[in-house]
Formats: structure tokens, sequence, C-alpha cells
């Protein structure tokens, strides 16, 4: 038989046990397809010759550990990423919340910001930034440096314009940023209502109540116990008659939260609607 | 002969006119799933589904994640998702980079269910435009399962079955019209 993978699948259940004890990141409920994946990525670009090397690595070096869990987590965003679902908080959700005081939007898995700045611009659009706070939250400190910066690739304007133009955008999408060599860099005021923070769906705890909360793309990592957990806490952090957003593949059907949502039409939005 | 327990078919330019054609020859007794990776544009998912349904009567739908892998049923990898397998036999999806500039890719499927079947998967590359699947059966290889890729005198776009009969081992070469009996035969 040759060589097909430098990590076993008991390795990776030892690189799991590792980090949790070592550092407390728990990945025991992750998809281990997906993890597996991630972790021989991490392997190659690093120029690892042997797992043991790895292991040490991880185990021993901290500023390594951080870049692990920057690699292991998928960091792969855009803004107003499927249009469809933009055009959906604009015309349904959003102006429905606009007749509340106040407005708290939780962002689990903000990754890089894309998606808080392009929640931004909706709420300013229907003049409800000024009474709303964004919470944008990752489990990688890294990345939310990154996204309080609201600095993105200019190269990436041209397709973001697009969408924000299919999700129902009017405005000139350039007049959000000034290019700033490679990079967009985006006004300020957009970042006026959000505020970063770590925080782990796996370990941690409710620390709010929202009336939106988003989560796109995060539970397709998560084994099915783990996705049924982080959706209690998520129902835990919502008020009644709040809104859940999920990623397009996502679903809160088969989990114990299900009953008391109701989805609307076609997309991945479901509303609270008894508590 | 191989014990197939899933044949994964990947392709990209020109592929979707080969499913077409073979899709209604395949054998409602088959005894394995079908897996199907296609490069596509964006949010057309349901559209794909929906046509090869529509050519044969074998269940066809896209892929939920976690969802269980049944035998006689055609599954269509949704577009802008890697698809992987795991070992329970349910399905993940995986947002990540892109391999291959391809997402989902069809390397990563291939690789992910060499892991998981070994030498009861076989894979075929179809017609296509780039090297996308090609590493997917060198992986196949190292697993034992079994290699095929589309003559590339009947590929519309013949570069990517070439590159996989240039640089993996390829077991069986075929052509369109060869392909329905050859996977009826796996049962």
């Amino acid at each position: 038989m040759p060589i097909l993978s430098p990590i076993t699948d008991e390795q990776v259940e030892i690189l799991i046990s590792d980090v949790l004890e070592q550092y407390g990141y728990d990945f025991t409920g992750y998809s281990r397809a997906s993890l597996k994946r991630r972790l021989l990525r991490l392997y190659g670009l690093d120029k690892m010759v042997s797992f043991a090397e790895f292991r040490y690595r991880i185990c021993n070096d901290s500023f390594y550990f951080k870049r692990f869990v920057e690699q292991i987590t998928v960091n792969v965003t855009e803004m107003f990423r499927d249009p469809g679902f933009y055009k959906t908080l604009r015309d349904k959700v959003l102006p429905n919340l606009g007749t509340y005081p106040f407005i708290r939007v939780w962002l689990a898995g903000c990754s890089t910001g894309e998606e808080a700045y392009s929640m931004a611009i909706l709420l300013k659009e229907l003049n409800l930034l000024h009474k709303s706070l964004i919470y944008a939250t990752d489990i990688n400190p890294t990345v939310l440096e990154k996204a309080a910066q609201g600095m993105f690739p200019l190269s990436q304007m041209k397709h973001y314009s697009e969408n924000y133009i299919a999700s129902g955008g009017t405005k000139d999408f350039s007049s959000y940023y000034m290019a700033n060599y490679s990079l967009a860099k985006f006004d300020n005021e957009l970042k006026t209502k959000m505020i970063f923070s770590t925080h782990n769906l796996v370990s941690d705890h409710s620390f709010n109540e929202f009336q939106l909360i988003l989560c796109r793309n995060v539970l397709i990592y998560f084994d099915r116990d783990l996705q049924f957990k982080v959706l209690q806490l998520f129902d835990n952090s919502l008020e009644n008659l709040g809104y859940l957003a999920l990623g397009t593949k996502e679903t809160t059907d088969f989990s114990p939260i299900s009953k008391r949502y109701k989805r609307l039409e076609t997309d991945k939005i479901w509303r609270k609607v008894s508590e | 002969m191989i014990n197939c327990k899933a044949l994964v078919i990947g392709g990209s330019a020109g592929s979707l006119d080969v499913l077409i054609k073979i899709l209604p020859a395949i054998s409602l007794d088959i005894t394995f799933p079908i897996i199907i990776v296609i490069h596509r544009k964006q949010g057309t998912d349901s559209l794909l589904s929906e046509l090869l349904a529509t050519k044969t009567a074998l269940m066809v739908k896209e892929v939920e994640e976690k969802e269980r892998i049944l035998p006689k049923t055609i599954y269509v990898a949704p577009s802008d998702y890697h698809l992987l397998i795991e070992k329970d036999l349910t399905f993940s999806l995986d947002y990540s980079e892109k391999v291959n500039y391809s997402r989902p890719s069809i390397d990563v499927t291939f690789q992910s269910a060499a892991e998981v079947f070994s030498t009861h998967l076989v894979c075929l590359l179809l017609s296509g435009s780039n090297a996308d699947g090609v590493n997917g059966l060198i992986a196949v290889n190292g697993y034992e399962g079994e290699a095929l890729a589309q003559d590339p005198s009947t590929a519309q776009v013949d570069y990517m079955p070439a590159q996989a009969i240039l640089r993996a081992r390829i077991d069986q070469i075929l052509k369109i019209e060869e392909m329905a009996h050859y996977i009826n035969s796996l049962s």
C-alpha cells in the first residue's frame, strides 16, 4: 500500500485532543472530512516533514498555534454574498425590525468582516444604522483585527458591486470606499456601530439578546450534535419575533428548536414565533 | 471485479451533454450511489438536478449537508461548495478556498471519496477544459479504486480527460456510448 496521506484519521483525533487539553479549543464536534482536509492543507503549506513535527509545533509553539487556528477555520467570505438573501433582508426583515427602538444584530463567525460591512450598508441605506449595533464575532482573533480595519482587496470590488446591485442596492457602490493602493478602505461611519469580539460557538455562552442573528456557512463544519447545540445557543440569544439567518445549505429542520421557528418563504431565514 | 460502493462522476465544459446521453441508459437496479460534481455558474443549482431528473427514473437530488448516502440515488454537488464524504457515509459541504479555480472541485470530492471507499470506489472524469479531477484520480489510484476517463476523442473539450490519461493510471477509457453499459456492469 503506498503512503496515501501524511496524517491518518487516528492522528487527527490525537491533534484534536492535544489542542483541547493544551489550549482549550474544542474541535471534537467538527466534521472530520473537512477538518482533515484543513489539517492536510496546513501540513503541506508549512512543508512539514512528519506528523511528529507537526504535532510538536502545534503543542509547543503558541505562535504556531495561532496560525493553526487561523488556517484550520475557513475564512472565505464576500460582500453581499447570495444577493437574493440580502434583498430579503433589505425588503422584509430590516424594515420590520426598523419599527423597534433599537436593533441588535449578531454576526456569528464574521471572519474578515465582509458581511458586517454589507449589513452596515443596508442599515445605513434604510436609515437605521444610527439605532443599530452589529456584534461581529469569530473564534479567530486575527480575522477580527482585519475586520476592524475595514479594508478589502480592490480587485474584489467589481464583483462586490455586482452583488450589491443584485441585492437591490441603488447607490454607487464605490461611494462607500476609498481606493488605497490595492485596497478599498470602507467608510469609517460604517464601523461606528460595529463591535468586534472573539466568541467560540462551541464553548462560549449567550452574551446578549438580539433581534437578528446571522450565522452563514459555519454550521456546515459541525456535526449534527454540535449544530443542535449552537442552534440552541442562538435560540437563547434571540428575542421572540427575532430572525435567524443561516447559509444557503443550512437549516433548522430536524433540530429541537425547529418547532419555534417559521421560515420566510424561500430564503434561509427563520422567525422565532414563540418562546 | 471491483465491488462498487460508489461512483463519482466529475466534469466541466462539455460534460453535461454526456450525462444527458448516458443517464437514460443507466439501470434502475444499480447497487450503488452516483455522485456528480460538475463545474458551473453559481446559483443554477436546482436547474441542474431538475434537468438530470428528466433523464432517469432514479432519484436525483442536490446534496443536503449531513445527508446520508443511499444506493440507487444520484446526488448532485451544489454549486459554490466543495463536496466531501464522511466515514459514516454522510455528505459534508465546505466553503473553503477554490481548488483549480473551482468550487465544487472534482479533486476534492474524488480525494475524499477515495479515503472513504478506497478499493470500492469508481471515479469517472469527463470532458472539460482544466485539469481539476486529475489529482483526484491519482488519489483513487493510490487507494486502488478504479479510475475511468472519457475517451478524449469523444469529448467536446478533451483537455481534462487527456490530462487524466497522461498523469493518472486510467483503468478504462470509455467512449460516450460505452459508459452506461460499463456503469451498469459495476453492480
